[in-house]
């Protein structure tokens, strides 16, 4: 991308809040973010990283439904709270909530924007994730990697390629101060802004790949600053229901402070990093995104005050030249049902359930498998086939323990035959079971796909102000 | 002369999926630790530890200047999360079963007077 277009380049630090890690989080993340960053004195923004991968195809099958839907559901839940009062802070607001519809999204956050008195934001929309135009069921079975699951060439639901920064730098670029994406690699919400500011090269490696470290560590949210860390007695983390969310304050150079707003709980510290640094990585020298590989091996960490961690030797490499995309496909229904025994000789009981359960399913529908747990033996450590819960399973012994049933298929009776026969073992099976659950939920397969990136081409669209 | 403790002793854990695929970050609680884990959790101790769920590869990386280690376990997770029949499809839960696991280090190691330090315990700077 040419760099004549990058007027703002500046050499202050830039700060970057994160105020969602996923489309599940806290509403109220974003007030202490915003006081925060409101004290910098130089560039600051707020991303919100919604699109866990099911997330896009759910938003898919909802603008099917309603065209003017298909933005990510928590989109007004978590930016309601903060568009007003980032306007007034002059924060910029990056997110991925436009799911699968960001023109959409866009528009919905216009009104609000103008019913919050703050019409004169400018709100961009990054586009051109969406590869269902451009390439065919057969095309993706072709390219999938790490598997066979499109072989079938299953009906899809979503296909979308994961964009890099680029797009959302040139938005800024154009005075955006709401960008609204679809898919685009978690990390480049940081980078992007960051590219923007400093103005950093394309070919920048290094700096890039600080970036996309600092991108990386707030992607999801309070998991740097104490959030899925807390172990009592062991890893004590203070104030655990007003958690803090990071922010990343980022010099010219890339190297940057990992801290959380002053007054909130939480923790950052070498420990909450480390645990994230690695988060979702496989080979920690090359961790591939679209804007260039990120090589972690030599990263130090250096506690710098409370809740100040300074991150430096992030390297570089050149950008993959294929972009990662996920493609959703229905898949089938799940079917899930629950049942509790209690008292003496609880675990004979429910085992004699999950006997009878899988004896009675098997008559009628012999090819479909049923998992069977026991919640407070074996139940999320257990595999599928049961192995370890077999191993670990001697009658008799008292105890309070709830038997799972779950069984995947595209057959809906078959799935309604297992929830009705674990609902039958209230009169028809072993004494004493109670408190049945069960549900049938549809399902989203999902695969991945690497695609050649010049089969990929963003869209920035500004949106008219009134 | 070593001694059996369980991993959790000396590391602390956090798993992460993509697909069928699951990562388990290990971060030695001190970094005196780093040495004999390098020595003994190796890909064939955590390969035994999840030998129920039949990882087709199992890779560790070194991360020496943050005393960590990263696990890949390949098809482990029945699918991920899209396609698990469990109820942690993720395999979140997960980091917590190879922190279960027992594992023999030097017992010098664990001498109170030169073990871990109270400063973990409450979260100090290291």
């Amino acid at each position: 991308m040419a760099q004549a277009g990058r007027h703002a380049v500046v050499a202050k630090q830039v700060w970057i809040g994160a105020a969602a890690g996923f489309a599940g989080d806290r509403p109220d993340s974003s007030g202490p973010l915003i006081e925060a960053l409101a004290q910098h004195d130089g560039p600051r923004f707020l991303i919100f990283e919604t699109l866990a991968e099911r997330t896009l195809a759910l938003a898919q099958l909802d603008r099917l439904a309603d065209p003017a839907r298909g933005e990510v559901p928590a989109l007004k839940r978590l930016l309601w709270p903060a568009l007003a009062p980032c306007a007034a802070a002059g924060i910029r607001i990056i997110g991925n909530f436009g799911g699968a519809n960001p023109f959409g999204a866009a528009a919905k956050i216009k009104a609000w924007a103008a019913e919050l008195g703050c019409a004169d934001l400018k709100i961009a929309v990054v586009a051109g994730d969406d590869l269902r135009g451009t390439f065919t069921a057969a095309d993706f079975a072709r390219l999938e990697t790490d598997g066979t699951l499109l072989s079938g060439e299953p009906a899809i639901i979503s296909a979308n390629a994961y964009l890099g920064a680029d797009a959302i730098a040139e938005a800024l670029d154009q005075g955006a101060d709401v960008v609204v994406t679809g898919r685009v690699a978690d990390p480049a919400l940081v980078l992007g802004p960051l590219k923007h500011s400093f103005g950093w090269a394309d070919d920048d490696w290094d700096r890039l790949a600080a970036g996309i470290l600092a991108g990386h560590l707030l992607e999801c949210g309070s998991q740097v600053t104490g959030g899925y860390f807390a172990d009592p007695g062991v890893k004590d983390v203070p104030g655990m229901d007003v958690l803090g969310y990071p922010i990343a304050e980022v010099d010219p150079d890339g190297t940057f402070t990992i801290t959380k707003p002053a007054g909130t709980g939480g923790l950052v510290d070498r420990r909450t990093v480390t645990e994230q640094i690695l988060y979702e990585i496989h080979d920690p020298a090359a961790y591939l995104t679209p804007d260039a590989i990120l090589d972690l091996t030599q990263v130090e960490l250096m506690e710098i005050g409370p809740d100040r961690i300074r991150v430096t030797g992030a390297r570089g490499r050149a950008r993959p030249e294929t972009l990662k995309a996920t493609v959703c496909f229905d898949g089938g229904f799940l079917a899930e049902a629950e049942i509790s025994y209690a008292g003496q000789n609880a675990r004979s009981r429910a085992v004699l359930a999950i006997e009878t359960v899988v004896k009675r399913v098997a008559r009628p529908h012999p090819s479909l498998h049923v998992r069977a747990d026991l919640i407070g033996i074996v139940s999320v450590f257990g595999d599928t086939a049961g192995t370890l819960l077999d191993a670990s399973i001697p009658s008799g012994q008292d105890g309070d323990l709830r038997v799972r049933f779950a069984a995947e298929t595209s057959d809906r009776a078959a799935a309604e035959c297992l929830l009705d026969e674990v609902e039958a073992l209230y009169c028809a099976g072993p004494a004493g079971g109670g408190g049945v659950r069960k549900r049938l939920t549809p399902r989203l397969r999902s695969a991945s796909c690497l695609i050649d990136r010049t089969h990929v081409t963003p869209q920035i669209s500004l949106l008219e102000t009134a | 002369m070593t001694r059996a403790v369980s991993l959790y002793e000396l590391a602390h854990a956090r798993s992460g999926d993509k697909g069928n695929r699951l990562n388990i970050a290990v971060v030695c609680r001190e970094p005196v630790f780093f040495e004999p884990l390098r020595e003994r959790l190796t890909e064939d101790f955590v390969a035994r530890v999840f030998r129920e769920r039949k990882p087709t590869a199992v890779r560790r990386y070194e991360l020496p200047k943050l005393h960590a280690f990263n696990f890949v376990l390949d098809d482990v997770l029945d699918g991920g999360v899209n396609g698990s029949l469990g109820l942690d499809g993720h395999g979140k839960t997960l980091s917590f079963l190879l922190l279960s696991a027992e594992i023999e280090i030097p017992a010098s190691l664990l001498d109170p007077t030169e073990g871990p330090s109270p400063e973990f315990m409450s979260g100090g700077s290291r």
